[in-house]
């Protein structure tokens, strides 16, 4: 039986199954396979955060609403504050964690050092593997193409004009490479 | 001679306090000062590495630890480069200084004669050399400040007043774990509350047993209407407080106003109402209207702004640890000396027994869920000693339950002559308290948790601030010169809505409804508004910031009409200024907007804006930008869209959907010019465009359309019902 709630801290059901009912799961994380076992249930942020220890993934509304915990699943943008274990079974999850390789910097990371892309900082990993994605898929992506591939993305500090240079400079490292 | 010391400085004067050289050739530098995403750590480690010729690298920042750093009170008002910036710079000449006298004896060398490179120091003549490090042999200097040493001229600064790379970036773009949430202690566990569903209602009863039979559940604490639950693991903390969501019975005892009355509500209700002259208050009673025998224009306007919120991306949290009648609290809060004595002083401690260390959180500027969440971490971690406790409020909390900026009220009057100049100028804000910080206060407290209590602790009584342009009369007082003129604070004690501080407080307001007066006083005699404007300015750093602005945006909107589709029917451009000077003695700012308004959706979009800005000398020119694009893009957000919404029963802003914020797609191209004076004081800047943003969106909306937005946020409706009016 489902539990009615006033106001969840996460849009998704919870279920009393949630209580016990634990579950192996097995998935890739950044190149890594991983097997846990785990109550289906749990938003993949927290499977993140406190089972694997990746807190790049950040919690932001719980509600696909601010894009703090955007993660990159199977090719495809992911809201790990809604997507639950179960959904996940045999994904392949990549995290802003796993976007430097061998030590060296993703062009992106370079980029928003560079620019010095942001002020806190919260926002940051979302928007990062937001652009890491739209990079993959547009490879000089236009200010105003950019600007819709982060309408998920909220930033309170105002670091949205960097952040859209910072993506832009990326994109033109890539060309030159 | 000695000089006068930096007032941090003088209530700090222990080297030791400000500056550790450690033992990997790297230096502590200690402030009480805290990052708010401002780039603060990184402008201080610039004036210090300047100082003492070290790189930037070498430094490292720790902030607002209440043990070992220096007490600076609040970070707050802008004032950090200022107030923690001249006693770094003073402190670290000094250090310097005392450094070169030890390598003199040291190398047998006349102090003149020594040369340093980052840390360095050598005689060339006789290739003698050593370093700070081991100059200082991990000794502790045991010195005080004395003012006799002067630090070095700006004008032979190598590394302030250059773009670097800000110190804390790498680590939160490589997802490392900075953040406040993301603090990790061996044996910790994870806190919720439970906030009632509105402000006036109570807790009736909760089944707490039935919450503390779930599985991980260490304690459930139930205290009046405050309410937490402590839980081995986070699900299991989310489990049972969703449960305890769900089985709680409240009461509700009374009514919020409407929203739609809140104006009303702030002009009629009593207040206390004092003159402000100089940008200060008085105890005086309230002069009548002053007015002109034969004014040319007599003009009067209303303008309005609701609640709006901080809305940082992460919504606040903490950690305490309560171990053998002491606290350990991590905490973002912008004032971890003041925060402590609050809390000490609700707890019944001594505040020396709690021990907090500052940890960063989302950014937003202002008094968020921070102090909030602190008390509720030291609260929940009493109940399960020994254990760190990391208490998260989620979005919703953090939503319904941070302290608004107030809404507010502002009413103008002015007359012109018949050469156009302003003759009488009347300026009325009306405003709950934009200071609601939970400072020290005896037996009444700024905590929820504290007016929640069994025993509770009651709000204070709001006091009208009585600093220098210190709360809701911030910019109240307008920097033109004008002969005579009546600004008036009224405080609304009553408060139906929780508020305190805002980025900029009464200035975003106050600076929104004389900036868009000056362009009605100037429309309305028919003259144009930028002259209008310089024609009572004297200050020619102001005259600069503003001729500067409108130069770069006469040019930008040259280069962007001819790209815009110029016969688009559908769209009405309009440009539009406004300018201020922060505090009247802080940064000098002037915003300059490019807007288009739909005129089948009255949807307004920004096109393009330019920020001019005097700030004095520039330390860190690219955070300095950084701060002001984003002010004004936090500015444009409430402007355009932002409004706490709320029914009788309580707040209903309670996400991103119902309290929706400016997006990527919404955001225009900013120009930021800084007018750099190195000669000249650094002047505080952080908040300083938050008000000529609104003003100069308002001016362009005007320009458009013809039609005048008096009250925020400038939603399509607003505008809608302003042609309507206009008919
Ligand atoms: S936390 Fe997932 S979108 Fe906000
Ligand atoms: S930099 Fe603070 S939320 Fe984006």
């Amino acid at each position: 039986m489902a539990i009615k709630l006033i106001f969840p801290e996460h849009q998704f059901a919870m279920t009393d199954a949630h209580a016990g009912g634990l579950k192996e799961l097995k998935f890739v994380v950044n190149g890594k396979s991983r097997a846990i076992r785990i109550d289906p249930g749990t938003p993949l942020l927290y499977i993140l955060r406190n089972e694997l220890g990746l807190c790049s993934p950040r919690y932001g509304c719980g509600s696909e609403q601010c894009g703090a915990c955007k993660v990159i699943v199977d090719g495809k943008m992911g809201f790990a504050c809604t997507l639950t274990a179960e959904e996940l079974d045999g994904c392949d999850i990549r995290t802003l964690e796993g976007l430097a390789v061998d030590g060296s910097l993703h062009v992106l990371q370079q980029a928003f050092l560079a620019e010095n892309a942001a002020q806190c900082g919260y926002c940051a990993s979302g928007i990062i593997m937001t652009a890491a994605l739209l990079l993959e898929e547009n490879q000089a992506p236009s200010r105003s193409e950019i600007q819709q591939a982060l309408v998920g993305n909220l930033c309170r500090c105002g670091a949205h004009n960097r952040i859209i240079q910072a993506i832009q400079r990326a994109a033109q490292e890539l060309s030159i490479e | 001679m000695s000089k006068e010391l930096p007032a941090a400085l003088a209530q700090n004067p222990d080297l030791d306090r400000w500056l550790c050289f450690d033992e990997h050739e790297t230096l502590t530098l200690r402030t009480g000062k805290v990052e708010l995403g401002q780039g603060i750590k990184t402008a201080l480690a610039m004036i210090c590495a300047e100082e003492l010729d070290l790189d930037l690298s070498r430094i490292r920042v720790q902030s607002g630890d209440t043990e070992v750093c220096p007490n600076e009170f609040m970070t707050a008002g802008s004032m950090s480069v200022e107030g923690s910036g001249s006693a770094i710079r003073q402190v670290s000449a000094e250090a310097r200084h005392y450094l070169m006298r030890l390598a003199a004896d040291l190398l047998n060398a006349p102090f003149d004669e020594l040369v340093i490179e980052n840390g360095h120091v050598r005689h060339p003549s006789t290739n003698r050399s050593t370093t700070y490090w081991e100059l200082m042999a991990g000794r502790r200097f045991d010195l005080q400040a004395s003012g006799e040493i002067s630090p070095k001229s700006a004008d032979t600064h190598q590394l302030v007043g250059t773009r670097v790379q800000r110190i804390d970036l790498y680590a939160k773009f490589t997802g490392q774990p900075v953040f406040i949430q993301d603090q990790n202690f061996p044996r910790m566990v994870h806190g919720r509350i439970l906030r009632p569903p509105g402000y006036l209602h109570t807790l009736q009863s909760l089944a707490a047993d039935t919450i503390r039979a779930m599985p991980g559940v260490l304690s459930v604490l139930v205290d009046g209407s405050f309410a937490g639950v402590v839980a081995e693991t986070e699900m299991q903390v989310i489990a049972a407080r969703n449960k305890m969501q769900a089985l709680a019975n409240w009461s509700r005892n009374g009514l919020l106003p409407k929203p739609e009355d809140i104006h009303d509500f702030l002009t009629s209700h009593v207040s206390v109402s004092l003159p402000v002259v100089d940008g200060m208050p008085v105890e005086e009673p309230v002069p009548a209207i002053i007015q002109t025998e034969a004014a040319a224009v007599r003009l009067a306007a209303t303008y309005t702004k609701p609640f709006h919120m901080h809305g940082a991306i992460g919504p606040s949290a903490a950690v305490a640890e309560w171990r053998e009648g002491k606290l350990k609290l991590w905490s973002h809060s912008q004032g971890p000396m003041v925060v402590r004595g609050a809390i000490a002083q609700v707890l019944k401690m001594r505040p020396e027994d709690i021990h907090v260390m500052h940890v960063e959180n989302a950014g937003c500027y202002g008094h968020n869920g921070a102090d909030d969440a602190a008390l509720d971490a030291c609260m929940l971690a009493q109940s399960v000693p020994d254990r760190p406790v990391l208490l998260k409020w989620s979005r919703e909390d953090e939503h319904a339950w941070e302290p608004y900026g107030p809404a507010m009220v502002l009413k103008l009057q002015a007359d012109l002559d018949g050469n156009g100049n302003i003759t009488a100028w009347n300026h009325d804000t009306y405003s709950n308290t934009h200071m609601g910080r939970p400072i020290p206060f005896g037996s009444v407290s700024n905590f929820i948790a504290a007016w929640h209590k069994a025993e509770p602790m009651p709000k204070p009584e709001a006091r009208p601030g009585m600093a220098l342009h210190g709360g809701m009369h911030r910019n109240s007082d307008p920097y033109y010169t004008l002969p005579r003129k009546r600004i008036i604070k009224h405080l609304v004690q009553e408060a139906p809505i929780r508020t305190s501080s805002t980025r900029g407080l009464g200035a975003y307001g106050n600076v929104f409804a004389i900036e868009s007066f000056m362009d009605e006083l100037a429309h309305t005699a028919g003259l144009d508004p930028v002259e209008f404007r310089l024609q009572h300015l004297q200050d020619q750093r102001a005259i600069d910031v503003v001729k500067t602005s409108m130069d770069a945006a006469l040019k930008a909107r040259r280069r962007n009409r001819a790209d815009a589709k110029a016969n688009d029917k559908r769209a009405a451009y309009g440009h539009g200024m406004a300018f201020a000077r922060y505090k009247n003695s802080k940064c000098y700012v002037a915003v300059c907007v490019d807007l288009m308004v739909n005129t089948e959706t009255s949807e307004i979009k920004l096109i393009h804006a330019v920020i001019a800005a005097d700030a004095g000398q520039v330390i860190d020119p690219d955070g300095l930008s950084n701060q002001l694009e984003g002010g004004f893009i936090q500015s444009a957000s409430w402007t355009l869209k932002e409004q706490v919404n709320f029914d009788e029963n309580g707040i209903t802003s309670r996400d991103w959907e119902t309290y929706p914020i400016l997006t990527f797609p919404e955001i225009p191209t900013v120009d930021v010019i800084l007018l750099d004076h190195p000669e000249e004081p650094s002047l505080g800047s952080g908040e300083a465009t938050q008000g000529p943003t609104s003003a100069a969106i308002a001016n362009a909306v005007f320009d458009a359309t013809g039609l005048r937005l008096r009250d925020i946020p400038f939603t399509p409706d607003k505008l809608v019902s302003a042609a309507l009016k206009s008919r």
